[in-house]
């Protein structure tokens, strides 16, 4: 049964990393359709957790996703599992790619950057749609919409510092922790009035 | 200093500072291999360019072509790869437990609470950043074909149940076909 469940997390994953174009972002449709609805292996509102420390961390989105997911369900080991799952397609393909195909034989076969040219747009839908579903996932409602619309904007707008998705993994953890505290000490003051 | 130290070196940077997933990490690889006169501006786009043609995070496709380019050995690729991979390997597991161990704490609680709609934003900007002509074209046909599957796909992982997967492999017979 745990030996199933270390072989069934290193092929969704394999999966994962052999199907995903475009980076760690288009991967997350893919991880959700996996991970959550196929597998039940962990609640939405429990990966967007995961998702946000796999964010904060520097490294590659994809592997910190998958050694986040690994390590909550199998621990060390799991994580292990997981992130050579992610890897090892790319890793084996690309290295074909470098010992035996040059860059411009990729780009000058008609056929294969007429197939990228539609993928690239779907590529952007599959990263848009995590926008919707995760937004339902963290409760956001119009009280709190304009946290990712103007963290997104921000970003884009490509400005120095303030551009830096750093900056509002900062900025959100410092609000969240300092709106919490408020409320709780409210909660506690409001409860003593009660008492009164 | 050995041509694998200098790799290890320069991969250990780039694992350790590159936040925000693949597109942001690309400044940081161009400044560490290119400025350092391992390979020209020209190869890096094309490694670029095999990596958005290829599967996989960009980060290990990135460390795993030039491994090999700049060595010329299988063992550069893994090397690269490996450094690229352990240390942030090493810092997530280490977050993830603290997290788990204090998930019940004040602190715990509203730093997540604050970030779940930043994350939300993060993947928004990820999503505007590339609505541009590299992956939509720059000619109008070609911009409005993009935009119909763009939109097509959208609506077909939005609202069915079918794998992102197979979006993408009739994404790219639809593009075999119509360009």
């Amino acid at each position: 049964m745990m030996n199933n469940l270390y072989i069934s997390l290193f092929l969704a994953f394999f999966k994962i990393g052999a199907f995903t174009f475009g980076g760690g972002w288009a991967m997350i449709s893919i991880i959700e359709r996996e991970i959550v609805e196929k597998h039940k292996w962990i609640s939405k509102a429990d990966f967007l957790d995961l998702l946000a420390v796999a964010q904060a961390m520097p490294g590659i989105l994809a592997v910190n996703i998958s050694v986040v997911i690994g390590d909550n369900l199998r621990g060390l080991r799991g994580s292990i599992v997981s992130a050579l799952g992610t890897i090892l397609p790319s890793f084996v393909m690309i290295l074909c790619i470098a010992i035996f195909l040059t860059p411009d034989d990729i780009k000058n076969n008609e056929l294969i950057s007429s197939i990228f040219k539609g993928i690239r747009p779907a590529v952007v839908a599959l990263i848009v749609a995590p926008v919707l579903t995760t937004a339902r996932a963290a409760k956001i409602n119009w009280k709190t919409v304009w946290i990712p619309i103007v963290t997104a904007l921000l970003i884009y707008s490509k400005l120095p510092f303030i551009s830096n998705p750093i900056t509002f993994i900062i900025l959100g953890a410092l609000g969240g922790y300092i709106y919490y505290i408020k409320r709780v000490n409210g909660a506690i003051h409001a409860g003593k009035e009660v008492e009164k | 200093m050995s041509i694998y130290l200098k790799l290890i070196w320069a991969y250990l940077k780039i694992g350790l500072f590159g936040f925000g997933g693949g597109y942001a990490m690309l400044s940081l690889i161009q400044r560490e291999v290119v400025d350092s006169g391992w390979i020209s501006g020209t190869t890096f786009t094309d490694i670029v360019a095999i990596s958005q043609m290829t599967p996989g995070p960009i980060g290990i496709n990135s460390a795993t072509y030039i491994g090999y380019v700049v060595t010329g050995s299988v063992w550069g690729s893994l090397l690269a790869t490996v450094t690229v991979v352990l240390p942030p390997f090493v810092l997530v597991l280490y977050a993830s437990h603290f997290i788990r161990r204090h998930k019940d704490s004040a602190i715990i609680k509203g730093v997540f609470m604050g970030l779940r709609p930043v994350v939300v934003g993060l993947i928004a900007s990820a999503a505007l950043l590339l609505m541009n002509s590299d992956n939509f074209g720059a000619a109008t046909t070609e911009c409005i074909k993009s935009i119909a599957i763009c939109v097509a796909s959208f609506c077909v992982v939005y609202f069915t149940r079918i794998h992102p997967i197979f979006i993408i492999i009739a994404a790219g017979i639809i593009g075999a076909i119509i360009y």
